[in-house]
C-alpha cells in the first residue's frame, strides 16, 4: 500500500491551508483516515494508546447490522413476489430487495454524510463517523415504500436539528436515526403505517412490478393486533397464520431491518461480544417489556393486552430497538445503575404505548425517544447518590 | 536525632483488593540486575517536575556549588529550595517564552563535594520541615488536594506513602530498596513527626522486603490488584479518603529513603537505581543503573538501544505519566525509570478500522488479539501513535473499568471541563491527581487528553480557592 500512501502524501498539499482545494480539507482527511490509521503521536499525557478508536467502534456496529440488512433485502423481495403471486428463485428475490433498499441507503448516506462533511469543513474539524451507523439505521427502520425524497428530508432534519445543532456526535440528546423516523411518522403519517407501505407491489428500478393478488394484506402483525376488536390470529401476507417460529425468522411485513429476530440476535451477539453495546441496557429493555406485557396479560381485556410477552418481543421493532437503538451510548444513560433503569423503562413504555395507544400500533420508537429525554435526569440521580455518599463521609 | 513518643508505634496490616484497573501487556520489563554507575558531564534540573513550585532562581551562571546547594527557591515560601544533585558550576539558566524558567544546567566537577546539613537541630516538626526544605527534600512531598508540593505551613491529617509502582514496566521496590533499609526506616520516623495522624504505607502483595512489611511507626496496607493500585491516590481513597477541608501529604518510598539519608548522614543524596525499560532497549541492557537525577541520557543510551534514536521516543518515567525527553534530554528529578518505545510516525496502517487486529493491543473485544491472547502469552510493542481521531465523549463506562476509586470519572471530568466548582467538589476533585486518569486516557476511544484536563482543572481550582 506504499504507492497509495505516497500518492496521498503528494496530493495532501493541495488540501492544506492555502492549497487549491482547501475547501475539501475535511473530505480529504476523512478519506485519508478511512484508508490509513492516522499516525499522529501523543504530545502530552500517556505515550501509548489502546488500538481502539471510534471508527473501529462504529464499524463494528455497522457490521452487526449487516445480517438484518441482508435479510431485510431478501424479505422485501419475498413479500413482493408473495403479494403479486409470482414464484421467484432466491437470487431474483434478493435482487428485487436490493434494488428496493439500496436507493434508500444511498439517499440516507449521501444526504447525511454530505451535511456532516459540510459542517466539519465549516467548523474546521475532522469528519466524525457517527453517521456511519445512523445512515444505515435509517433505511432499516422505515417501510420499504417510503419515498426517497422523504428519506432525504427526514435525514437532513435529523442530522441538522438532532445532532449538529447540539455540537455533533457525542452531544446529541436523541438517537439521530429515530428522530428521522419520528419526523417521517409525524410529517407523513400516511406513508408510515397502514396496509400498503410495508410491502412493495410496484416495480423497483428496472424490475417490473405486478398486481397484488386477491386476499393480499400488507398489514404488519402489530397493525393487525391494533386494528382488531377481538382476539386475533396473526396472519402473513396471504392470510395464513403466522407461527412463533415464523415470527422469529421474520418473513412477514414490517420495517426493512426489524422483522428477523434471528438476524437481530446475530447482531446482538456481535455487539455484546465486542463489548460495544451495553448488556445492562439491552437486557433491561427485554425485562421491562416482558414484565409489562405479563401484567397486561393478567388483567387484559382487549386483544392488544392479550398479546403474550414472547409475541411482543418477536413482533415489530421491539428487539431491533432494544439491541441497536436503546444501547446507543450517547443518548442512553451513561451510569451503570442508570442503564438498568433506562432499559427497563424503555421496555415498559414500548409495551405501554403499543397496548394502550389506539392510533399507532408500534411503541418502540416513541419509548426510546422519551427515555432519551429522561436519560440525563436518571444519570443525575445516580450521580447524586455518589455525591451523597461522599457528603455522608464528612459527617461520620 | 529524632526522639519519638513511646506511644507512637502503630503497627497493623490489612489487605485491600483492587478489582478495576489494567496491567497493560507491554514489552520491555527490566531484569533485576544492577548495571554500572552512570554519570555525565552536565546535569539538568527541570523546575516543572515540581507541580505547584513557583520557581525563583537562587544561583547565577558561573556560580560554584555543592551537591545539596540550593538552585531554586519558591516565591511563596522562600525557605523551600530545590537543590543541586551534583557539585560543580552552574553553566546555564534556560528560559523560554516570557522568561519562563525551563531548566538549570550544572556542569559536574566530579568531586562530589556535598553540602553538610545540621540534623541535630531538627527536633520539633517545624525544625524538621525547615531542614527538609533547606535540603530540597520537602519538594518531594506532595499534598492532596491539588496534587502539588505540600504547603509548608500545614500539618497534614495523615501522610500516605506508596511503596510500589504498578505502572507499566515500573521498577521493583524489593530490589531497589536493598541496602537502604535503615535510611527508609529513618525517613518514616521523620515523616511521622510531621503529622498528628498516621503514616500510611501502601504495599503490593508481591512486596516481601522485611523493612517494608515490618516497618515501624506506620500503618501498612497491602494492595492486591492491577495498576493503578500503586497510585497513592487510589490508596488514599481506599484507606481514608480526603474530604473537603482536609489535607494529606503523599510521597513515595524513594523520597523516604532520601529523607532518611539526610537525617542519618547529613547530606542531600539523590542517588537512585533507575530501571531502563521498554521494547527498544536491547534486552540485555534492560536493568537497573545507579545514577543521579538530571543525568544526560544521550551517551548513556546510545549503545543500549535497538535503533537510531530519531525513530524512538525516550521517556523519563513510565509510558503513562512520563515526560518526553529527546536524546539531549536528562532524567527528571522524581523519576526512577526510563522507557524507550518506537515513535511510530512512519507506521501506516491500511484499513485499520476493519483489519482483524491480530497484533493490536486493546481492552475492547473488537480486535482478534483479545481472543488470541487467551491462548498465548504476548507482550506488545507499543508505539506513541494515538491510533485514532480525537472525538467528544461517546462511549460510556469505558473509564470506570480502569478507575478503582469511588468517584465517577466521566462526571468529574465533565465538571472540570465546565469548571463547575461545586460539582467538582461534590464529585471528589480533592481526591484525584492527573496520574489517576492515565489509564482512562489510555483506553479512551475518543482519545481525549484527560491528564492534561485534570492538571489544568486542579491548577485553576487552586488559584480560585487559595
Amino acid at each position: 500500500m506504499q504507492f497509495l500512501r505516497k500518492y496521498l502524501d503528494k496530493i495532501k498539499l493541495n488540501f492544506e491551508q492555502g492549497g487549491r482545494l482547501q475547501a475539501f480539507r475535511s473530505v480529504f482527511e476523512g478519506f485519508e483516515s478511512f484508508l490509513f490509521v492516522p499516525n499522529t503521536t501523543s504530545k502530552t499525557g500517556v505515550h501509548i494508546h489502546d488500538a481502539n478508536d471510534s471508527k473501529r467502534t462504529m464499524s463494528i456496529v455497522v457490521i452487526a447490522l449487516m445480517p438484518c440488512l441482508l435479510f431485510g433485502m431478501y424479505n422485501v423481495g419475498y413479500q413482493h413476489y408473495l403479494a403479486v403471486g409470482q414464484i421467484a428463485d432466491f437470487f431474483t428475490t434478493f435482487l428485487f430487495g436490493l434494488t428496493a433498499v439500496l436507493p434508500l441507503i444511498i439517499v440516507s448516506y449521501v444526504v447525511g454524510l454530505g451535511i456532516e462533511f459540510i459542517v466539519a469543513q465549516w467548523k474546521g474539524e475532522e469528519i466524525q463517523e457517527g453517521f456511519l451507523v445512523s445512515g444505515i439505521l435509517i433505511p432499516l427502520i422505515v417501510p420499504v415504500d417510503t419515498p426517497l425524497w422523504m428519506v432525504a428530508v427526514a435525514t437532513a432534519f435529523a442530522v441538522v436539528f438532532a445532532k449538529e445543532v447540539f455540537g455533533g456526535t457525542g452531544f446529541n440528546i436523541w438517537n439521530v436515526a429515530l428522530i428521522a423516523r419520528a419526523f417521517l411518522f409525524f410529517a407523513y403519517p400516511s406513508k408510515m403505517s397502514g396496509e400498503t407501505v410495508f410491502v412493495r407491489t410496484e416495480g423497483s428500478l428496472w424490475i417490473e412490478g405486478g398486481q397484488a393478488i386477491d386476499g393480499f394484506s400488507g398489514a404488519t402483525p402489530l397493525g393487525q393486533i391494533g386494528a382488531a376488536t377481538q382476539t386475533v390470529q396473526i396472519a402473513n401476507t396471504l392470510g395464513n397464520p403466522l407461527s412463533t417460529w415464523d415470527m422469529f425468522l421474520g418473513l412477514f411485513p414490517g420495517s426493512i431491518g426489524e422483522t428477523s429476530k434471528l438476524c437481530i440476535l446475530l447482531g446482538a451477539l456481535i455487539l455484546l461480544v465486542s463489548g460495544i453495546a451495553n448488556w445492562r441496557t439491552m437486557i433491561s429493555v427485554f425485562v421491562g417489556g416482558i414484565a409489562t406485557a405479563s401484567i397486561f396479560n393478567a388483567v387484559g381485556t382487549t386483544p392488544a393486552m392479550q398479546v403474550s410477552p414472547l409475541e411482543h418481543i418477536l413482533l415489530g421493532g421491539f428487539a431491533f430497538g432494544a439491541v441497536f437503538m436503546a444501547t446507543d451510548p450517547v443518548t442512553s444513560c451513561r451510569t451503570r445503575n442508570g442503564k438498568y433503569i433506562f432499559g427497563f423503562l424503555v421496555g415498559m413504555f414500548a409495551i405501554l404505548i403499543r397496548v394502550l395507544n389506539p392510533g399507532y400500533p408500534e411503541g418502540m420508537m416513541l419509548a426510546i425517544l422519551l427515555m432519551n429525554s429522561f436519560a440525563p435526569l436518571i444519570d443525575y440521580l445516580v450521580v447524586e447518590g455518589n455525591v451523597k455518599r461522599r457528603l455522608r463521609r464528612i459527617k461520620s | 536525632m529524632l526522639t519519638l513518643p513511646p506511644d507512637f508505634e502503630i503497627i497493623s496490616s490489612m489487605t485491600i483488593k483492587i478489582k478495576k484497573g489494567l496491567d497493560i501487556k507491554i514489552a520491555g520489563k527490566p531484569q533485576p540486575i544492577k548495571g554500572e554507575v552512570v554519570s555525565s558531564a552536565e546535569y539538568t534540573v527541570y523546575p516543572d517536575d515540581f507541580a505547584g513550585f513557583v520557581s525563583k532562581v537562587y544561583v547565577h551562571q558561573g556560580d560554584k556549588i555543592k551537591a545539596g546547594s540550593a538552585l531554586l527557591y519558591d516565591k511563596n515560601h522562600p525557605d523551600l529550595k530545590i537543590t543541586s544533585p551534583v557539585s560543580g558550576e552552574v553553566v546555564a539558566v534556560n528560559r523560554g517564552e516570557k522568561r519562563r524558567l525551563i531548566s538549570i544546567v550544572v556542569k559536574s566537577d566530579e568531586k562530589n563535594d556535598t553540602e553538610k546539613f545540621d540534623t541535630a537541630t531538627a527536633e520539633t516538626p517545624e525544625e524538621t520541615k525547615a531542614l527538609l526544605a533547606q535540603a530540597g527534600l520537602f519538594a518531594f512531598i506532595r499534598q492532596r488536594p491539588y496534587d502539588i508540593i505540600a504547603n509548608y505551613n500545614d500539618t497534614p491529617r495523615d501522610i500516605f506513602i506508596t511503596c510500589f509502582s504498578s505502572a507499566p514496566l515500573a521498577s521493583d521496590t524489593d530490589f531497589v530498596i536493598q541496602g537502604q533499609e535503615d535510611d527508609f526506616q529513618t525517613g518514616i520516623d521523620t515523616l511521622a513527626r510531621l503529622t498528628n495522624g498516621n503514616v500510611y504505607l501502601g504495599l503490593s502483595k508481591n512486596n516481601k522486603a522485611d523493612c517494608l512489611l515490618n516497618v515501624k511507626n506506620a500503618v501498612v496496607t497491602v494492595f492486591d490488584g492491577p495498576h493503578p493500585a500503586g497510585n497513592v491516590g487510589v490508596q488514599i481513597n481506599k484507606i481514608k479518603p480526603v474530604n473537603k477541608g482536609e489535607t494529606v501529604w503523599t510521597t513515595d518510598f524513594q523520597s523516604v529513603v532520601y529523607i532518611g539519608r539526610l537525617i542519618n548522614k547529613g547530606i542531600a543524596d539523590f542517588t537512585r537505581l533507575v530501571a531502563l525499560t521498554g521494547s527498544e532497549v536491547k534486552p540485555n541492557e534492560r536493568r537497573y543503573y545507579t545514577c543521579l537525577p538530571g543525568v544526560a541520557l544521550g551517551d548513556f543510551l546510545k549503545s543500549r538501544l535497538t535503533a537510531d534514536t530519531a525513530s524512538l521516543r525516550i521517556i523519563s518515567g513510565n509510558v503513562l505519566t512520563g515526560k518526553i525527553t529527546g536524546t539531549d534530554g536528562s532524567l527528571h528529578y522524581c523519576d526512577n525509570q526510563i522507557t524507550v518505545i518506537p515513535e511510530g510516525t512512519n507506521t501506516n496502517e491500511f484499513f485499520g478500522w476493519i483489519s482483524p487486529g491480530l497484533n493490536k493491543y486493546s481492552v475492547a473485544n473488537s480486535f482478534a488479539s483479545r481472543f488470541l491472547d487467551i491462548f498465548r502469552r504476548k507482550e506488545y510493542r507499543f508505539d506513541a501513535r494515538i491510533k485514532g481521531g480525537k472525538r467528544a465523549m461517546i462511549m460510556s463506562e469505558e473509564w470506570d473499568k480502569v478507575f478503582p476509586m469511588d468517584i465517577l470519572p466521566e462526571y468529574i471530568l465533565r465538571a472540570i471541563i465546565a469548571f463547575d466548582i461545586e460539582k467538582m467538589e461534590n464529585l471528589g476533585i480533592y481526591e484525584v491527581a492527573p496520574e489517576d486518569f492515565a489509564l482512562c486516557e489510555f483506553v479512551d476511544t475518543s482519545k481525549m487528553e484527560l491528564q492534561q484536563i485534570v492538571r489544568e482543572g486542579l491548577d485553576k481550582l487552586y488559584k480560585e480557592m487559595v
